[in-house]
């Protein structure tokens, strides 16, 4: 008789990459669902048409590099990475910014680095902001929310959304507008009470600005469920939230003209629930260790606050994040968790047994 | 009372239903029993038995060999029948030094009994009891027991932990241990209790997933100052720093042991081999051992002889080979795979484990690692395995060693919720090797470096002696030569040159001085002279002998040759006798001056 | 003075530069004799990556003349005994590319080996007790040899000079208590090997 030399241990648990991308996939879909609600078709063509391309341009590089496209098409990473894109993207961009943006994502971020596991940034982000830096125009219209649509306009249906995408039909008037932090962004001299009677966005929402928070909310659904199901933890969003708060709070300033906004503004507002709970979670991207992504989450909220509040973009969850990503290895090497029978915590960049000289 | 929560670990199905079904039982007695030299950590012990020689239940077949070591014991009566190298259960598949005992059926003990009035008897007597009946750790590592208990006047013994954990899924034996035999156990409890010097907590650490054990235990503890902490089950509890850390709250330091911390930490399978070497005189020769998996058709724990063939244990459990995805010595966490199934079972096997494809697949290909650190949540001693894992295929060992890869307890619940099935562990285990092996290089290299210089500074010294020999015979020769000169020139061409003479004279006087310095008293001379004497001797004879040899066999030129070296032979000799005479002659004057 | 300055500015910027530029190398220079970091001279450092064994196939007699030669600059990968490891090592001690090994020297050998002298036929001439560079080897003239296995490092030099040619180099065989588990298959790996053949 003759048996296999197999290393233990012998039991696995169920979980694998595929099923942790796909549970994040179906984590989207109350984000999805409140950006379709509010801003109509765009975001679902987005989603599709990313998706699509993510998956035909990884299958055609595993090709090349001579692996099984079958094998690795089942890690559905390409997938998540199109989605998040896609949901980032404004409603109704041509679809040669969704083809180019997720070709970025998954050429140049992924696969030139390596592929899955070894992208130092994070793919989606790299797409959005190569975009945002060479189709400013494209990317900073968005889409009206429902709410606010003028008297006799709505949101194109499918078959016109499908040709302002793809044969490049100008939207009616009206259907396209300022977002709440263009708003903010753009309304100097104002103090924070006059923006919010003046401008619909604020007046009529409940928290934050119309349709946006619900967006939000949407996406906090959706993370808490990831969260609910240990697919990471809870402190890089916390982290992230936590110092967008802070920090909107301390520079609030009494909601004067300066006053860059709100804490429950910039909570709901913008990319911050998908930053928080979908990109900054990205594990291949982010730092290690439960400290280290403390630092982490906590780094990219005070950055996005920043450039919201002081920078050239109204928004900066893309920006934020990627300068993070920069600084990941460098916190990985300061936030070891203290290992058992050790007092303290090691630094990475120890050499072997130099502890026990201390 | 109070338990700590250890970070991490995970909760595998346990499967541990399957084997508690029925009590221990025992199997026929196989036709031969291999006992390998080695069951524990520390030296192999050194066979005393012939080849061939009749033994007894329970006689002792190999000594001790060292401190750290155990000797082995026969665990049924019959002829040894081979001493060699056999495969033995270890994930390489590689051979060991082992003794095969042929039974024959009789099983009959030697004569034995208990250490008497063990009640009353010294520390040591029962240590030195415990050593000889070779009890080594039962439940994995296999640490000589005896060398556990006694860790010396400088690091008293406070707390004695019992580990019952069994955290492994389907491992069963010390359960079924503790339900059939617990008052045994309570028993060995205090002679370990009374070996420690009644150290002040003696607890029994067991999982709640076994309340029939622990139910058991409850009745004999009963005023004994033994206490049972159940806490909730998790995977890796039964490893011994996290046992103390979930009794105690402390931890061992990295590379310390229990004893440095005041603690002794001991498996429950091992007190009661403990209490049957002392109180009945049985060496371990016997454990219980757990044989389960979906590939057999009977699941239950047995009284397993030591040497035991594993393919005679599945025998006797209606295995079917087709259904077995592999063999598993050991729980399905840390255990290891068995190559060949005609492997003994050695005092640190708890469990058999032949699972079906059903309950354990082959392993799914590795896909990339995506960092989701799942596994750094499991790991329960706080590593960070993804870290580890990356180091690990980039060789870079010193970032391995600075992320206290060491401090790894290999227990596998990284790799067991890693979701790209990445083999972790073993990557892990590649780097300690690949580390270890590093470190025994720099040690030889190091060893080497240092005989190199030696044998430099020899060449060195050597060649040096011989250039101040050969200056020293240069200077005699001409010194030689200007005392000739001197004499033939006279006294006149002395005055003439005044000083020059006066320096000449000079080096003469240091010339004769030096002469004198460097000649040798007449008693070394003798002494030199009778060993030219013994070592020509010497050499005639062998010349001789080597003539008388080659006589019937050689042809006539080197006949020849023989004789002319015998003839150098013989007149190196004589000189040399000559030598000695002339020696003795010269100084005869002077001794009976 | 400060006229002729405000009339031609580069002047000020000239001024300017030299000043910091004294300063800051006055400053360096402090910082490197106060925080001086005592170090292993280089030489030694590369002797003790070297693996001892004294075989002279790098062209040297001994490993520390040739840890000299590279200290002077002479190339990495002369040392078959170390092979790619050693190479490596050196190379990232050094911060330069790491070669493959120089073929010329010999090539990398696969197991280690020890000299192992076949005792009935040798003649104790001890000749090769004279070659051998970390005294391995006992014997006196006209009497059998014998190797130290646990001192000899596999050089190889006693093999030559062995007028009847007893000695064999055996490879070392792995102990169980040596053994330790090979690194896993690599299933994904990163791009720059994916194309090139197995080797």
């Amino acid at each position: 008789m003759a048996f296999k030399q197999i290393t233990s241990p012998h039991a696995h648990a169920s979980q694998n990459t595929g099923k942790v991308m796909q549970l994040v996939l179906w984590a989207t879909l109350p984000g999805l669902l409140a950006l379709t609600y509010h801003f109509g078709w765009g975001s679902l063509i987005n989603v599709l048409l990313a998706t699509a391309t993510a998956v035909v341009a990884e299958a055609l590089i595993v090709q090349m590099r001579g692996r099984s496209v079958s094998f690795y098409l089942r890690d559905y990473s390409a997938a998540v990475t199109a989605v998040l894109l896609g949901l980032a993207l404004p409603p109704l961009a041509p679809w040669w910014v969704v083809v180019v943006g997720t070709l970025s994502s998954i050429v140049i971020a992924k696969h030139l680095y390596g592929g899955l596991g070894y992208n130092p940034f994070n793919p989606a982000m790299v797409g959005y902001v190569v975009l945002l830096i060479s189709f400013p125009i494209q990317m900073t219209s968005w889409v009206t929310p429902l709410a606010l649509l003028p008297e006799g306009v709505s949101h194109p249906g499918l078959i016109e959304s499908l040709s302002i995408v793809f044969a490049g039909y100008s939207p009616a008037d009206g259907v396209t507008g300022p977002t709440p932090l263009d708003s903010f962004k753009y309304s100097d001299g104002l103090l924070v009470e006059q923006i919010y009677s003046q401008n619909q966005l604020f007046s009529q929402a409940g928290i934050a600005g119309v349709g946006w928070e619900w967006v939000n909310l949407g996406f906090l659904a959706g993370g808490l469920v990831l969260l609910g199901s240990r697919i990471f933890t809870w402190h890089g969003p916390v982290a992230m939230l936590a110092a967008i708060a802070i920090m909107s709070a301390l520079f609030w300033d009494g909601g004067s003209s300066d006053s860059p906004g709100s804490p429950l503004m910039h909570l709901f507002s913008g990319a911050s629930m998908m930053g928080a709970f979908f990109i900054l979670t990205d594990p291949v991207s982010s730092t290690v260790s439960n400290r280290g992504r403390l630092i982490y989450g906590a780094l990219i909220g005070v950055l996005v606050y920043i450039i919201r509040a002081w920078g050239n973009y109204p928004d900066a969850v893309a920006f934020a994040v990627l300068l993070a990503n920069f600084a990941a290895p460098f916190i990985d090497n300061y936030t070891l968790p203290r290992t058992y029978g050790h007092i303290d915590r090691r630094r990475a960049t120890e050499k072997g047994e130099e502890e026990k000289s201390k | 009372m109070k338990t700590w929560v250890t970070p991490g670990g995970v909760h595998p199905p346990e499967n541990k239903h399957q084997s508690l079904t029925l009590p221990i039982g025992t199997l026929p007695i196989p036709e031969k029993l291999l006992i390998p030299l080695s069951q524990h950590i520390g030296t192999a012990a050194k066979p005393c038995v012939e080849l061939g020689s009749a033994v007894l239940k329970g006689q002792k077949i190999a000594e001790a060999a060292g401190p750290v070591s155990v000797p082995m014991h026969a665990p049924t009566s019959g002829t040894i029948s081979a001493i060699e190298h056999r495969p033995i259960a270890h994930s390489s598949g590689m051979l060991a030094p082992c003794i095969e005992i042929t039974s024959d059926g009789k099983d009959q003990w030697q004569a034995h009994q208990g250490v008497a009035d063990y009640k009353n008897a010294s520390a040591s007597t029962l240590l030195q009891a415990i050593a000889e009946a070779g009890i080594a750790g039962m439940g994995g590592a296999g640490f000589p027991s005896a060398v556990k208990l006694n860790p010396g006047h400088e690091r008293p013994i406070h707390t004695l932990i019992v580990n019952a954990t069994e955290c492994e899924p389907y491992i069963t034996a010390d359960d079924s241990a503790i339900r059939e035999r617990a008052a045994e156990i309570i028993e060995g409890i205090g002679i370990l209790s009374q070996i420690l010097g009644h150290p002040d907590n003696i607890m029994i650490g067991i999982e709640d997933n076994k309340p029939e054990a622990i139910e058991a235990l409850e009745p004999h503890v009963q005023g004994s100052g033994i206490s049972v902490r159940s806490f909730p089950t998790k995977y890796p509890s039964g490893g011994e720093k996290q046992l103390i850390y979930i009794l105690t709250g402390q931890e061992i330091p990295s590379g310390g042991l229990p004893a440095d911390i005041g603690m002794v930490c001991i498996n429950i399978g091992t007190t009661y081999a403990i209490k049957r070497a002392i109180v009945d005189g049985e060496p371990l020769i016997s454990r219980v051992t757990t044989m389960t998996g979906d590939a057999c058709g009977i699941n239950r724990n047995y009284e397993t002889l030591i040497g035991t063939a594993v393919s005679h244990m599945l025998e006797h459990s209606q295995f079917n080979e087709e259904r077995c995805s592999r063999l598993v010595m050991g729980g399905p966490m840390m255990g290891f795979s068995l190559t060949s199934a005609e492997v003994p079972i050695v005092k640190t096997t708890n469990c058999i484990l032949a699972p079906s494809y059903q309950e354990i697949p082959d392993d799914e290909p590795a896909q990339p690692c995506i960092r989701c650190g799942l596994c750094a949540e499991a790991c329960p001693v706080s590593l960070l395995p993804q870290q580890l894992f990356w180091y690990s295929q980039a060789e870079d060992y010193e970032r391995l060693e600075a992320h206290n890869l060491f401090d790894c307890i290999e227990c596998g619940a990284c790799s067991y919720v890693c979701p790209s099935n990445i083999p972790l562990v073993q990557y892990y285990r590649h780097s300690k090797g690949e580390i270890q092996k590093a470190r025994a290089e720099k040690v030889k290299s190091d060893h080497a470096r240092q005989r190199f210089e030696f044998h430099q500074q020899r060449m060195e010294q050597a060649e040096r002696d011989k250039e101040a020999k050969r200056a020293a015979r240069r200077e005699a020769a001409e010194q030689a030569k200007a005392t000739a000169g001197a004499a033939n020139n006279g006294a006149a061409k002395a005055t003439a040159e005044g000083q020059s003479g006066d320096s000449a004279a000079d080096i003469i006087a240091a010339a004769q001085a030096r002469a004198a310095a460097r000649k040798v008293s007449p008693e070394q001379q003798l002494a030199k002279f009778e060993r030219s004497i013994a070592g020509a001797e010497m050499r005639l004879q062998m010349a001789e002998e080597k003539l008388t040899e080659a006589d019937a066999q050689q042809t006539d030129e080197q006949k020849n040759i023989l004789v002319a070296a015998v003839e150098a032979a013989r007149q190196k000799l004589e000189q040399a006798k000559g030598r000695l005479a002339e020696h003795i002659k010269e100084h005869k004057g002077e001794q009976v001056d | 003075m400060i006229e002729t300055i405000a009339q031609y500015p580069i002047l000020a910027a000239l001024i300017a530069l030299v000043g910091l530029g004294i300063l800051f190398g006055a400053l360096l220079g402090f910082a490197a004799e106060k925080f001086k970091v005592e170090g292993d001279p280089i030489v030694e450092q590369i002797d003790e990556l070297l693996p001892q064994t004294q075989c002279g196939q790098c062209g040297f007699p001994g490993c520390r003349p040739y840890a000299e030669s590279i200290a002077n600059g002479d190339a990495i990968n002369k040392c078959p005994p170390g092979g790619q490891a050693t190479i490596n090592a050196i190379a990232n001690l050094l911060d330069v590319p790491a070669p493959e090994l120089d073929a010329e020297h010999g090539e990398e050998a696969e197991v280690r080996t020890v000299a192992y002298i076949r005792e009935d036929e040798c003649i104790g001439c001890t000749k090769c007790i004279q070659a051998c560079p970390v005294d391995a080897i006992l014997g006196a003239a006209k009497l059998m040899h014998t190797v130290i296995a646990d001192e000899c490092t596999g050089c190889d030099l006693c093999v030559e000079p062995c007028p009847v040619d007893c000695i064999d180099m055996l490879p070392v065989e792995e102990t169980i208590k040596e053994w330790h588990w090979p690194a896993p298959p690599t299933t994904a790996d990163i791009i720059a090997s994916d194309l090139r053949p197995q080797l």
